[in-house]
């Protein structure tokens, strides 16, 4: 599977808190969660996000809290995918749990610009940046990610 | 092969003789934890599998605790659902107002929780229960909605990080402190997807609620868990409480650590943590002219009853700072009523604190001493990220309760020897 889309850059320690803040916490549709993605650290960020897009952060990413809102929050924002040189464990399999998709990849995290243009392939773990031409490895899903990502998430691959 | 003392535990739960770090297992759960944030959208997730029964309906928690007493009408509706579900699947530990408390304050009070479980909940501080020598981690809604079903969790088994404490620690000097010197000396991402496995002499000198305000922090070093041996102090707070047998489990002296952090206790100081992360730390004696609006003691960290007494004990006689709010939150209703029976409520009230029925309130930024632009707060809280207990240009410091107690008297973060 391939996604491509427009990069929005963040630093390190991007935490849940400001990915969707406790006080719209009182909700779990998806649409009223996706209007407050971001909202503490890019208040812009709504506006501008157009489906495909994809975010570029650095270290730690989605540190905080539990909460299933973060990831929910960006994948129904639009948000193809997530790249940062590393997340934080929760988020981590909260997004794979939930079908948001994410690499690890410290190169591209580094090389990367808010606005490029990117190409992600899942099954190779490359990392295309159409803007500057350069290619990144990130390693792919391991075998047990990717079943549960085939399944469309954790609870379909226990329906089954 | 040799394994930490988290990697025994798994092992152990997967139904495996040993397990090594990296390795993927599905672990059989002994509890599994929702709150009213995260319940109700794993209630979600739970109802798309289409099962008619829960795992047992004995290992499932559910405490009604963030924005509870609800402060609205969507947290109303949350709550409602979960208690729904509560009733329809005959969920025995179901805690609403009356009952409930901190969720990581009330699960060991309870019983519910012990040495050698193999526990999942739904909040990233579930990572408490490693004072008590079990393996517990938190995870998000729909890891809780599989644990319902299932009474199974998929782990990827940790390698660990060994923190050797020694010494003993001074007067003021507590549980928060060890772990928020630790997260500076580490960072946030210091542990990053391992244990934080304590061990040393220094541990018997810790009380219990010393070891759940340090393993409750264990998350915010990054960490998978944080764990404690179990001795005659764990023994002793789960003897008529626990409800299972507990099992003890310890790590093989040559196990393999990452790496090895020492902590000596005689020389720790009273530490607070500068917005906005909890790896900002700095000693109370390098906090100069910091001044502050409110006061916020309670949490899932510190809001047992030796944090409110020592907090007491600090602010008897004497009275909060005019222009400072003190808010005191015991963390569930046993702390609250022991707390009231001694007198530390009376204390509270008469030096100028207001005290609040149990509830995560403010540490989330949920009610319960909110933040305006431009304030300041010191709170007994676990992050200070921005906008955690309120304005997006407000300031969270987060100390122990006596530098906690100290600041309220003088409306500047204090040491505690100096009031
Ligand atoms: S007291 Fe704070 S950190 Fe603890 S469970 Fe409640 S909101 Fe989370």
């Amino acid at each position: 599977m391939k996604v491509q889309g427009r990069v929005h850059k963040y630093g390190s320690n991007v935490d849940t808190d400001v990915i969707i803040p406790a006080r719209y916490l009182n909700t779990s549709s998806h649409e009223e969660l996706a209007t407050h993605c971001m909202e503490d650290i890019d208040p812009d960020f709504v506006k501008r996000v157009k489906p495909g897009d994809i975010i570029v952060a650095d270290k730690n990413f989605g540190c905080g809290s539990s909460r299933e809102h973060a990831p929910i929050a960006i994948k129904a924002s639009g948000i193809s995918c997530v790249i940062a040189s590393s997340f934080a464990r929760i988020f981590y399999r909260n997004a794979i749990n939930i079908g948001l998709a994410i690499m690890e990849c410290p190169e591209a995290a580094e090389k990367i610009n808010a606005g490029d243009e990117v190409m992600v392939d899942f099954d190779t773990g490359i990392i295309t940046n159409l803007t500057s031409n350069e290619t990144y490895k990130a390693q792919p899903f391991p075998p047990f990610i990717q079943k549960i990502i085939e399944k469309g998430g954790l609870i379909n691959s226990i329906k089954n | 092969m040799a394994m930490t003392m988290t990697q025994k535990i798994l092992a152990a739960h997967a139904g495996l003789k040993e397990v090594k770090a990296g390795q993927l297992i599905e672990a059989k759960l002994d509890m599994v934890l929702g709150n009213d944030i995260t319940a109700p959208v794993a209630i979600n997730e739970f109802e798309k599998i289409g099962t008619n029964s829960v795992f047992d309906r004995e290992r499932i928690a559910l405490v009604m605790d963030h924005f509870t007493p609800n402060k609205d009408i969507k947290a109303a509706e949350q709550v409602k659902r979960v208690r729904e579900f509560a009733r329809e699947y005959d969920i025995v530990n179901f805690f609403d107002v009356g009952q409930m408390g901190v969720e990581h304050a009330l699960l060991p009070e309870k019983g519910l929780v012990g040495p050698g479980d193999c526990v999942i909940g739904a909040d990233s501080h579930t990572c408490t229960y490693g004072a008590l020598g079990a393996f517990s981690t938190g995870v998000g809604s729909t890891d809780m909605a599989a644990g319902m079903a299932t009474g199974k969790a998929w782990f990827k088994v940790p390698s660990a990080i060994k923190v050797v404490l020694t010494g003993i620690p001074r007067e003021f000097v507590g549980g928060k402190d060890v772990i928020l010197h630790l997260i500076g000396l580490i960072g946030v991402d210091g542990a990053l997807y391992r244990s934080l496995e304590f061990c040393g002499e220094g541990i018997k000198h810790l009380s219990m609620d010393d070891r759940f305000a340090i393993a409750n922090m264990a998350i915010e070093a990054g960490a998978k868990n944080g764990i404690f041996p179990v001795d005659e102090v764990t023994m002793e707070y789960v003897n008529g409480r626990f409800m299972r047998q507990p099992v003890i489990f310890e790590a093989d002296p040559d196990a393999e650590y990452d790496s090895v952090v020492e902590i000596n206790l005689d020389t720790l100081r009273p530490t607070v943590a500068f917005p906005h992360l909890p790896e900002n730390t700095k000693t109370v004696d390098e906090c100069e002219n910091v001044k502050i609006d409110q006061v916020v003691i309670g949490s899932c960290t510190n809001g047992r009853y030796e944090d409110l007494k020592i907090a007491a004990e600090i602010m008897k006689g004497k009275k909060v700072a005019k222009g400072v709010r003190c808010i005191i939150i015991p963390a569930t209703q046993e702390v609250y009523l022991r707390a009231l029976k001694e007198g530390l409520i009376e204390t509270f009230i008469e030096s100028g604190a207001a005290v609040s029925t149990p509830t995560c309130g403010p540490c989330l930024g949920g009610h319960m001493g909110i933040l305006a632009s431009g304030e300041s707060a010191v709170a007994t809280t676990n992050r200070n990220f921005v906008g955690r207990m309120g304005h997006v240009n407000s300031k969270v410091y987060l100390a122990g309760p006596a530098v906690a107690a100290a600041s309220a008297l003088t409306g500047f973060i204090t040491d505690p020897e100096k009031v």
